[in-house]
Parts: C-alpha cells; sequence; structure tokens
C-alpha cells in the first residue's frame, strides 16, 4: 500500500534545508506520495527511511520469470481483481506433468510435444510454456535423468521441478542449473533444504502449504531465509478452492497490501477427464492463477486454453489490432481482386484466412477504425463511404491494381451506392456477409 | 503475521426467479455474494443447464452435435423426450427457429401447437425461444406464452424493437421473462427499466447481456456480465440484480473452431473433442463471471459443465 504525503513526510529529515529543490520536506513529501520525483534526491535520509519506502513502493505482487530466454514466461505485477478496471498484464504459463520414472520414449516424446505446441492465433504466438517433472522414482539418479533429458528435449521451455525431496532436488538443479528451474515443494519441513538450494542457484520456489494461514508462515520464513522469488501453492484441489483461495491470495495482496501472498499463484488441475481438466483450468486461469499444470496437452485442448488466455488477457480498452496498410495474400497481379476491411485483429485474421483458403491470390486493404469490427466501426461512425473513400484514394492502391473494382463486406452491403458515388471510376462490388463464404465467392469471380 | 481472510461487504442480493411446475421446478440466482464464493456469502441455488431443442430438423448445426439427435429431431416432442427421459436434462429450450422469415415462416398457430404438444410430453420446466427476428418475434411469443399459459415458462427474448408485447403477454400469462440487450452493460439497464415500468416485476426477470463464444468477443460477455454482478451486489442496484442467461449454444456451434475438420486444420487436433471443449470451456467462463442459467446442446459438454459446477458449490 502506497504511503501517504504525510506518513512519508514523518519518515524524512524535517530540517527545510531545500536540498532537494522542494521548498519544504513536507512539499517533497507530496511529490514523493505521487511518484513525481525519486527518494534518492533528498541527500539527508537515513537508511532506515529508504528501506521502509522502498518497501512501502513494492508492487504488491512480485514480478520475476519462469524460465530463461525469449519464451520466458513474466509472473506477478498484477494491480486489479477484475479486467475490466484495468486489465491483467501477464497471462498464465500453462506447464504438463510428467513423471520422471516414465519410459524415456514417453519423457522424450512429451517434451517434443510441448516443444511443438505453439499455435498463432490472431497474430499471437501461443504456446505451453512448462514441463514440470514429478519425482515419482524414489531414486535420485533417475530423477535427474529424466529432468535432463526432458529439458534438452524442449530447449526452450521452462522447467518446473516437482519434487520434496532435497538431495533429489539438489541433483537435478545441479542438472539444469542454467535453465533457471522453478523449484516446486517447499514444505514447513523442506524449507531451509529447499531454501539453501534456491539460493544457491537463484532460482524461484515454490511454497506448498495447506490453507492460507500456514501457506504465509511459510514464505515468511522462506523470506526469512534469503528466498525472494517465491510461488505460492495454497493447497487447492477442487475448483471451489482454487477460486476461494486464489480470490482471498489476490485481494490480500491488492487491498491489504499483505507481503507474505503477494506472489504469483501455482494450481494443479490434473483430473481423469481430459476436457473436464480443461474446464478446471479456465477456472484457474479467469481467478488469478499464474501456472497451471495439467496432465495433457491434445492439440485441441491447447487451442481452447490459449484462447480463453488470450480473451481474458486482452486489453478491456484497447482492441486488438492490426496495422493499416494494403495486405497482398498470395502473390496478387495488378489484375487481382481488391478487397476492404477494418483493422480489428479478430476481422482482419479471420478474413485473411478465408482468403488465403481460397488460394485466389488477392489484395486485402485494412482501414484503421481504431480496432472495431465491421458492423461496430460502421455503428461507430468510423467505416463509412466517405471515410473509406479517402482512405482508398490516400492509400496509393491505384497505382498497384489496373482494375478499378472495390469488394465490401456483405455487412455493409448499405454502403455500397454511396461508395460509388464518391469514388468516381470505381465499381463496388458487395461481397458475401460471412467470411467463410469467400473462398467460394473469390472462385467464382475468378473463372 | 497471523492471516485474516479478507471479505468483501455486499449490499445487494441477486434475485431469485423459479421456473417450471411441481417437483421438477426449479430456481436460479438468490446468492448475496459473487459467484461461487461462499466464504462470504450464501449461494442458495447453483447454475442450471438447459438443454437446446428446436422445432425443426437443426441443419444449420454442426455434425458433432446435429447428429447426436439424429433420430429425435424430426419431431420436437420426441426430441424433448430424449432430453429429459435418456439425458436427464433438468431443463429444456426451446428454439422456435422455423418461425423466422428467411426459414420456414411458420405460422403462429404451428408455435401454439407446437408448444402444447411439447408441454404434454414433459415434466422439467421449459424455456421457449424466438427466432431472434424481431418483428416476428412480437407475435411468436405472444402466441407461446398463451399456449403454455399456467406452465410457468421463462420466456425471450425481449429486446429494445419488440418488448411491448411480450412483456405484456408474459404478464398476462404468468411466466418469467428474458431481456435481451447487446454487450452493454448501460442498455442491459435501461431494458430492464422499460419493461418494469409495464408493470411486470423485476423479480420474474432474467438479463441476457449477449453471450459470445470463446475468441468470438468472450471477454466482452464476460466483462458485462462482471460488471453487472458488481452493480447488482456492492452498489445494490436493483435494475441489475436478476440473474443472468448464457445463450452458450448458438454462439458456439457456428464457429469454425466446432466446424473445421481435422484435415483441414491438422493443428487444431480432433474435431469432436475440439467442439465439446468450445462449449464446456465458454460455459465455465460464463459461470465464473457471473451467470445463472445456461443453454447448452453438446451432451458431453453439458456433462463437463455439470462437473464443474459441482465442483465450484
Ligand atoms: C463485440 C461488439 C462490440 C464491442 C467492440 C468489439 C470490436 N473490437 O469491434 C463493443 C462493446 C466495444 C461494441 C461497441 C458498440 N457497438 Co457493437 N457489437 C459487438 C458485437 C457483439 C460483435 C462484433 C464482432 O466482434 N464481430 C466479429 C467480427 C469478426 O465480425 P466482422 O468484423 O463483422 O467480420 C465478419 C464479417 O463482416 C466478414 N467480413 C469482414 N470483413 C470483410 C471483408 C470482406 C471483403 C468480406 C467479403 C467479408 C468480411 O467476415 C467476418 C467473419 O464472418 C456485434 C453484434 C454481433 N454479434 O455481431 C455488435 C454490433 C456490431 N455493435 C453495434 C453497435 C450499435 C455498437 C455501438 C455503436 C453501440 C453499442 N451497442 O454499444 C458501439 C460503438 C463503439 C464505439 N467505439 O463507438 C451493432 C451495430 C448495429 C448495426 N447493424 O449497425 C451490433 C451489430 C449489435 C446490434 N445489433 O446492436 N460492440
Ligand atoms: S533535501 Fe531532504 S531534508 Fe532537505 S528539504 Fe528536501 S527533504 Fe527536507
Amino acid at each position: 500500500m502506497a504511503l501517504t504525503g504525510v506518513q512519508i513526510f514523518k519518515l524524512l529529515p524535517k530540517t527545510n534545508c531545500k536540498k532537494c529543490g522542494f521548498p519544504t520536506c513536507l512539499a517533497f513529501a507530496m511529490a514523493l506520495a505521487q511518484n513525481k520525483v525519486e527518494l534518492a534526491k533528498c541527500p539527508d535520509v537515513s537508511e532506515e527511511t529508504k528501506k521502509t519506502l522502498g518497501e512501502a513502493s513494492a508492487p504488491p505482487i512480485r514480478t520475476f520469470n519462469l524460465g530463461v530466454g525469449d519464451k520466458a514466461v513474466k509472473m506477478g505485477g498484477e494491480t486489479v481483481l477484475f479486467r475490466h478496471d484495468k486489465k491483467f498484464f501477464n497471462p498464465c504459463a500453462l506447464a504438463v506433468n510428467i513423471k520422471d520414472n516414465s519410459s524415456d520414449d514417453e519423457l522424450a516424446q512429451k517434451a517434443a510435444e510441448v516443444a511443438a505446441s505453439e499455435l498463432n492465433r490472431v497474430g499471437q504466438k501461443l504456446r505451453v510454456d512448462a514441463i514440470s517433472i514429478e519425482y515419482a522414482s524414489n531414486d535420485s539418479a533417475q530423477y535427474a535423468k529424466a529432468v535432463k533429458l526432458v529439458a534438452d528435449k524442449a530447449p526452450d521451455a521452462a522447467i518446473i521441478l516437482n519434487c520434496k525431496d532435497a538431495a533429489a532436488a539438489d541433483a537435478a538443479v545441479k542438472a539444469i542449473a542454467a535453465r533457471k528451474p522453478l523449484l516446486y515443494g517447499a514444505t514447513n519441513e523442506t524449507a531451509e533444504a529447499l531454501a539453501n538450494i534456491a539460493k544457491t542457484h537463484d532460482i524461484p520456489l515454490c511454497a506448498s502449504a495447506q490453507g492460507l494461514e500456514d501457506l504465509s508462515a511459510l514464505t515468511e520464513k522462506l523470506q526469512g531465509l534469503g528466498v525472494n522469488d517465491i510461488v505460492l501453492d495454497s493447497g487447492a484441489k477442487t475448483a471451489k478452492e482454487i477460486i476461494e483461495h486464489n480470490t482471498q491470495i489476490r485481494r490480500s495482496a491488492l487491498k491489504k497490501n499483505f507481503k507474505p501472498l503477494g506472489f504469483p499463484v501455482l494450481n494443479c488441475v490434473i483430473r481423469d477427464d481430459s476436457t473436464l481438466e480443461a474446464s478446471i483450468a479456465s477456472v484457474a486461469i479467469a481467478k488469478y492463477s499464474s501456472i497451471v499444470i495439467l496432465s495433457s496437452i491434445e492439440k485441441w485442448k491447447n487451442l481452447a486454453i490459449f484462447t480463453l488466455r488470450q480473451n481474458l488477457y486482452t486489453d478491456p480498452q484497447v482492441p486488438m489490432q492490426v496495422e493499416q496498410k494494403v495486405y497482398s495474400i498470395g502473390e496478387p497481379t495488378p489484375d487481382a481482386p481488391l478487397m476492404i476491411t477494418t483493422n480489428f485483429s479478430l476481422t482482419y485474421f479471420i478474413v485473411s484466412g478465408e482468403v488465403e483458403n481460397s488460394k485466389v491470390p488477392s489484395r486485402l486493404a485494412v482501414m484503421d477504425c481504431e480496432g472495431l469490427s465491421v458492423l461496430t466501426a460502421w455503428a461507430a461512425g468510423k467505416f463509412t463511404a466517405a471515410k473509406i473513400a479517402q482512405f482508398i484514394k490516400d492509400i496509393g492502391i491505384e497505382t498497384q491494381v489496373k482494375h478499378r473494382e472495390l469488394i465490401i463486406p456483405g455487412q455493409v452491403a448499405i454502403l455500397s451506392g454511396a461508395l460509388e458515388d464518391k469514388l468516381e471510376g470505381w465499381k463496388i462490388t458487395v461481397g458475401p456477409r460471412e467470411a467463410n463464404a469467400i473462398p467460394t465467392f473469390l472462385k467464382s469471380k475468378t473463372v | 503475521m497471523s492471516y485474516i481472510i479478507p471479505k468483501e461487504s455486499y449490499n445487494g442480493k441477486v434475485l431469485s426467479v423459479d421456473f417450471g411446475k411441481g417437483n421438477n421446478a426449479l430456481t436460479v440466482g438468490g446468492g448475496n455474494c459473487l459467484p461461487f464464493l461462499s466464504f462470504e456469502g450464501e449461494l442458495p441455488h447453483p447454475p442450471v443447464i438447459a438443454y437446446e431443442i428446436q422445432d425443426t430438423v437443426p441443419e444449420d448445426w454442426p455434425d458433432t452435435v446435429k447428429n447426436i439427435y439424429k433420430d429425435v429431431s424430426a419431431n420436437p416432442v420426441t426430441w424433448a423426450q430424449y432430453c429429459q427421459n435418456e439425458l436427464k436434462a433438468k431443463a429444456l429450450a426451446l428454439r422456435l427457429v422455423s418461425t423466422h422469415p428467411d426459414r420456414e415462416n411458420r405460422s403462429t398457430e404451428d408455435v401454439a401447437k407446437i408448444i402444447k404438444e411439447v408441454l404434454a410430453a414433459i415434466e422439467v420446466p421449459l424455456i421457449i425461444l424466438g427466432s431472434n427476428h424481431i418483428e416476428k418475434d412480437a407475435s411468436v411469443l405472444v402466441a407461446a406464452a398463451e399456449a403454455a399459459s399456467g406452465s410457468n415458462c421463462i420466456i425471450g427474448k425481449a429486446q429494445e424493437g419488440n418488448y411491448k408485447t411480450i412483456v405484456a403477454a408474459a404478464l398476462a400469462h404468468n411466466h418469467k421473462l428474458i431481456a435481451m440487450s447487446e454487450l452493454d452493460i448501460n442498455l442491459a439497464k435501461q431494458l430492464n427499466i422499460l419493461i418494469t415500468q409495464m408493470g411486470f416485476a423485476k423479480e420474474k426477470l432474467i438479463t441476457d447481456p449477449m453471450c459470445s463464444a470463446l475468441g468470438y468477443g468472450l471477454e466482452y460477455t464476460y466483462s458485462v456480465m462482471e460488471r453487472i454482478r458488481l452493480a447488482g451486489l456492492l452498489q445494490n442496484d436493483a435494475t441489475m440484480q436478476p440473474p443472468i442467461l448464457g445463450d452458450v449454444g448458438m454462439y458456439v456451434w457456428k464457429v469454425k473452431e466446432t466446424v473445421a475438420s481435422e484435415s483441414d486444420v491438422p493443428e487444431w487436433g480432433t474435431l469432436e473433442e475440439r467442439g465439446i471443449a468450445w462449449e464446456a470451456l465458454t460455459a465455465t467462463g460464463m459461470l465464473i463471471a457471473g451467470t445463472n442459467l445456461l443453454i447448452m446442446r453438446h451432451p458431453k459438454a453439458v456433462k463437463i459443465t455439470e462437473q464443474t459446477i459441482n465442483e465450484l458449490i
């Protein structure tokens, strides 16, 4: 919780020496409270004040990475309980669990599935981010070997060491230290030993407890042992426990500035039925999870879960948009068809996908309508005959195409007359209402 | 530091609405806290799922879901009985799609007959939906309300362009009513006000803020629903307290992800599982945002959603 100006003032030297550039210590304190100036501008503050103010200004939920490299996943750093209040920033990481006593083939297979899980949706690359390797063999040499094998076969994935045994964890961490695995399994009993490993290798540590009272005590203990990058496992199993614990954790962090729970959350949602597992994963994603552990990652399931995560993490104020320009699909000749649509990502990707499906090389002119869909943009007065005509003139399309025929979305057929008036010499053709009819439409035009 | 559970105190309550008759009657709503947070309030009635049936063979549904009903869907009565008796549906939603002028443009007399036959054949509560043609629904739903008089159905959807006749009919024949607006909290509020100004009790309303499928605007519906719930509970805004409907199936079973074959999009995996997951995950999203009543199509998606609800309560 940020301190008020008066609270900060009480911590300053109160000499009004003006070295900070402010007339009084109080004026400086007020500016500090509004984040307009840095504390370092006052040369005389005590070490203790620096520490107190530093802690007070730390974000309510600590932010750090899961994994290393370009594909590392940023966790924590959230500032709201409801996405409409601002937005959710750091999409939840998805992990698949595998037992270390699986055969080498199974381990390699699972790692390969993760490595190949990336899908492109609405211009974003989405993937399974991590693999959790569960210590089931009770043999620390086997564990280290399995961990190494999986890490090698999935070179970009983050690694979660699902292991409560200190000796086995130590060997496994050493085998892949450069990958900065998340060590998942510090309980009250193993806290010292696992904290030691986490500190030595500078890796994050997940605290596992039953309930939030025990969990807060445990994270305080781990911080006391010098571990700062902590992930929370409250022991939630059912969907009800997940939604309740995660809500309580997020509220404690944001509304009470309760530091022991100001960390990202991990939920394990493994179920016998894969679709049910996807549904429970959705509960966790919607309600504040930063890492969700699954038992399987079929393609259909990934697509559905990725999409849900993407939906909930889009910015509610700014729709996803693409750049305004004329996109070439295939290798269009100057005679190729020319279509127009808006720059809402979803609209662009659906339409361009169907134009691709048609195999008819074409041009798609995408007009900036502040990321609104065709009908929404039309209703908002951004996709009108006058604006489209202006856009077609300004974008320089007349030098790229030989013909003068513009295909407009069927949903705005009503614009065709006015557009023909405003775009002299152009023929306006009304295309289908739904994008899935575009392939048939384009093929019939070219025969 | 000892841990104190941060509880929210709410001023308002979601209204409870019952529908159907006798032992099979159901109640939705009635909670006084956000969805599934029973550590800080009472949630007396879990969300209910109604199976969607139609008054004609659902030619426009993809095979994954159409084939399930292929032996029963030629007749709404056999379709209704199948859902009730074989699939153990707790409620049904009959959508009168064939009344749409672009489809069969079926008459209001036909509608009355179908409704009477279906009601005679089932015991579970019934939701009766028009074809979503503003003008036609204004007469179709009036005929439906009359034919179902005394059965305590939910009738819908009343929209800004046609609510007057539909509200009057629901009032005259003692039904509950769905008020639908398009993804805007202010429009939802305004329509509820217009309807209650006609003397229709807010305790008999269900709000449909418009559903959207996963990947196709789900986030808009999700946030509108959350905002409606917060307004009803935190600000005690009486116009924002009716239970919320999520009409999931009709938005899901037309998007590409539930239709495109695996050979067309190999990277998307098997079609049947994909379609079912699409409907189930859309429903789960709606539940978390505040939906009290869902309308769905695929039995496996319904089952998964019911299991999710059981885990959440
Ligand atoms: C989500 C939504 C919103 C979101 C905006 C989302 C966005 N980024 O655009 C929000 C909530 C912000 C919004 C606001 C408004 N909306 Co609005 N909105 C919708 C909704 C529900 C879905 C739109 C959508 O995302 N469609 C999906 C995209 C992919 O569709 P699309 O762009 O049309 O593309 C399809 C086709 O057109 C075709 N296509 C596209 N390009 C091309 C090109 C060619 C050549 C061809 C052949 C085909 C083609 O392919 C696509 C797939 O089939 C619709 C209702 C509905 N179910 O359609 C109403 C709707 C579009 N909105 C409407 C209105 C009136 C508004 C508002 C003016 C008022 C209001 N109701 O709030 C505001 C205006 C916003 C503003 N800034 O002023 C009306 C428009 C009425 C009309 N018929 O003119 C609609 C139809 C709802 C309604 N019936 O009242 N809206
Ligand atoms: S420099 Fe420090 S002590 Fe001097 S006036 Fe500014 S705040 Fe006060």
